[in-house]
């Protein structure tokens, strides 16, 4: 998870049927969700939360050249990504997914639209969805955060310093190092738990329990 | 997968800060600067040396051990955005039916509470003090008032709590389908049928020797027994953490139970461990809790009524009462979808600086929670190993038993695993109990909330224990649930009522685990 999540539109999702009629009983095992980013993107992430879709299809819209007029052609990124092992059981049903640019068949380069092709094959569930859609972009390349000039131009020390019966440098600073880091550790993990004490200053007398 | 490299990453940093500043680290980090004299360590060869002085000394199998351990009781790694509380438990209605349920039993805390006038903890005055430090070793001779105390709650309870979870997104409107549950819990989580089961349990097929069956009086030790116990002593001499479980799945001899145990949970008995009983016991000594009361009262309903445990009545207080006061315990947390239960000292509600959990080790004893110690009153009498064991299997095993959660070896996985099993290779039976009212559900939770434990005989739970830990999974409790009742099976078709039902599966004694599961699982036509 690179940096924070890019601007994007998602629309609601959209269910696939066959023909015209739609009935009440008619419950789809298909929806297909598109997402409409601000600007052309190269997708590093995405991550969204599941609730009970089965099978994942990402598809995402690209634009072939670098300018706003070149044609778009739309790409199959991860083709029935299970997130379900069972469809028909819990695994899987509420959890976090990541897909990572690594993963995807195609590079996601200058995307305009991702399309998400939700499937729950079973009759089991009443509804499914895929929430909490955030698209993280790749890193650039070149770095925009301009290195100080008085950085570049520190030139590193390379006499042995004369020491005078002093100990190494590099091993007092390693271990003082290592003692901050120990200390750190301490004083983050510090719970009434690892002392044992489950008292207030020695004091334990309670009334009530709390509700919250 | 992309993340396989950095998510070991993630748990060797995790395993580190959790062994960094123990016992066994400063140790290891003393046994390393002592061998530094030692004329087989070379200047040159420092690192490797150490290294190998370290393994021939054991003390590279002790960490191995101690890593193991923290393996076990690893909290799930979640995914970057899911919050704690989905990672203990990710299925939010779980969750809040974990929440309401333990809203409940605060209520009912608190109303005791204030119905009897009895704080929910007290110091004691120094005379109750100096009381009870002389009469440790016998508290049970002790018969305080307990008439006006009940159980907070007993399985039965939690069984209706269970029955009752919705999942709002399932499909009810079909009618009785082939998806649809005929049993009590409604719920669809992934449980494992018999061929699935084949494949995970190996160990307790036709083919392979185990204790439990091939230790039986006639048949010849040379053939298995001997051997096996040759190699069980060779375990506990290598102090080998997960040699010791695999071999307990094949059962644990009984001389050498208590040390395969041992060895499997970690337990060290390391003077720190010692130390940290007796602070328990100081602190049992200072203050007393309103929990106590509830302990005394189910020692006093189950472990003292039962044949084989009433001996151990005082150890038994000694291990539940330091029980209630271990902070430790409050580890186990993060990764039980339950909450401890918090209050505020002197009053002062909402203010967090005053904010304590209660009972200290956040964990509220049920009607029968006792018999999750009494068998182990078998194994140890020393109470501070006694209690070390039965702690480490508590945050291991137990906890599971009485939250809810979709775990695989939690109780909803094991009620729902018990019924489909029945259903799918006993559904005659299923069917007839179904029709006289008697849902096998509703006799069969109570045998598994408590993991057997004073249904069986005592050396029949010790062998079902041993796998427990062996395969280190509650499954084969669900498991063994189903083969009692295809085992009584013809006795059962007969039945016409619930209370007949429940006779004809009231006494689980003369049962032989090993044989019923081995037949269930191996020697069943599917």
């Amino acid at each position: 998870m690179t940096g924070n999540p890019v601007d994007c539109t998602v629309k609601s999702p959209v269910a696939l049927k066959i023909g015209d009629a739609v009935s009440d009983l008619f419950c789809p095992g298909v929806y297909i969700t598109d997402i409409v980013l601000g600007e052309p993107e190269n997708i590093q992430e995405i991550s969204f939360k599941n609730y009970y879709t089965a099978y994942l299809t990402v598809c995402v819209l690209k634009r072939e050249g670098g300018t706003a007029d070149s044609p778009v052609k739309w790409a199959t990124c991860v083709r029935n990504h299970c997130l379900m092992a069972n469809p028909h059981t819990e695994g899987g049903s509420q959890d976090y997914f990541s897909i990572y640019r690594q993963q995807m068949l195609t590079e996601p380069d200058n995307v305009t639209t991702v399309r998400l092709i939700q499937r729950q094959p079973s009759s089991v569930w009443l509804s499914f969805a895929i929430e909490d859609i955030k698209i993280y972009s790749a890193a650039h390349e070149d770095s925009e955060r301009d290195v100080p000039s008085w950085l570049s131009t520190i030139t590193p020390v390379e006499e042995p310093l004369d020491l005078n019966g002093l100990p190494d440098p590099h091993a007092v600073s390693s271990s003082i190092q290592q003692m901050w880091a120990l200390t750190e550790v301490m004083q983050s993990s510090q719970t009434t738990a690892s002392v044992g004490r489950f008292d207030v200053d020695g004091c334990y007398d309670i009334n009530l329990l709390s509700y919250t | 997968m992309m993340n396989e490299g950095s998510e070991l990453s993630v748990t060797i940093a995790q395993i580190v800060q959790r062994l960094k500043g123990t016992h066994l680290h400063s140790q290891l980090e003393k046994q390393a600067k002592e061998c530094l004299h030692r004329p087989e360590i070379r200047l040159e060869s420092i690192k490797e040396d150490v290294r190998k002085f370290l393994r021939a000394t054991g003390w590279e199998r002790k960490l191995q051990n101690a890593v193991y351990r923290e393996l076990h009781i690893l909290p799930p790694s979640g995914h970057p955005e899911a919050p704690l509380e989905h990672t203990k438990e990710p299925l939010a209605y779980m969750r809040k039916a974990q929440a309401s349920w333990e809203k409940r039993i605060l209520k009912s805390l608190n109303s005791m509470c204030t119905e009897l006038g009895v704080p929910l903890a007290r110091k004691r005055p120094v005379l109750e003090q100096k009381e009870l430090t002389s009469k440790w070793n016998e508290m049970g001779a002790d018969e305080p008032d307990l008439s006006k105390f009940r159980p907070v709650y007993a399985p039965k309870d939690f069984l209706e709590v269970l029955i009752n979870l919705k999942n709002p997104n399932h499909d009810h409107s079909d009618g009785l389908t082939a998806r649809s549950h005929w049993g009590l819990i409604p719920i669809s989580l992934s449980v494992r049928d018999v061929p699935q089961l084949r494949e995970a349990y190996p160990e307790l097929s036709l083919s392979c020797s185990q204790l439990g069956i091939d230790d039986h009086a006639h048949v010849p030790p040379d053939l298995f027994e001997s051997e096996h116990i040759r190699i069980g002593k060779k375990v506990v001499d290598e102090q080998d953490s997960a040699a010791a479980q695999q071999y307990s799945r094949q059962g644990s001899p009984t001389g050498l139970r208590a040390q395969l145990w041992a060895l499997i949970l970690n337990i060290t008995n390391d003077p720190e461990d010692v130390a940290h009983y007796e602070q328990l016991k100081a602190a049992v000594i200072h203050h007393d809790l309103l929990v106590d009361n509830l302990i005394y009262k189910d020692v006093k309903l189950t472990a003292s009524n039962d044949d084989y445990y009433f001996v151990f009545e005082d150890v038994l207080y000694q291990v539940l009462l330091c029980f209630s006061r271990d902070t430790a315990v409050l580890e186990h947390f993060s990764y039980n979808s339950a909450t401890p239960p918090k209050s505020y000292i002197q009053g002062k509600t909402g203010e967090e600086e005053f904010a304590v959990v209660y009972p200290p080790n956040g964990v509220i004893p049920f009607h029968g929670f006792s018999m999750y110690v009494a068998p182990l009153c078998f194994l140890y009498n020393e109470p501070c190993k006694l209690y070390s064991v039965f702690r480490e299997m508590y945050v291991r095993y137990f906890f599971r038993l009485h939250s809810i959660s979709s775990s695989p070896s939690g109780i909803v996985s094991l009620c729902l695993q018990f019924e489909r099993l029945l259903q799918i290779h006993l559904p005659q039976l299923f069917f007839h109990l179904q029709e006289i009212m008697a849902q096998p559900l509703r006799i069969a939770f109570k045998w598994m909330v408590r993991a057997f434990s004073g249904y069986l005989s005592t050396d029949q739970l010790l062998l079902l224990w041993d796998r427990i830990l062996g395969y280190d999974s509650l499954e084969l409790v669900a498991v063994l649930a189903a083969a009692v009742f295809a085992f009584r099976a013809e006795n059962l078709m007969e039945v016409t009522s619930l209370a007949s039902a429940e006779a004809v599966l009231a006494d689980l004694s003369t049962l032989k685990v090993m044989p019923l599961l081995q037949i269930f699982l191996f020697a069943n036509v599917i």
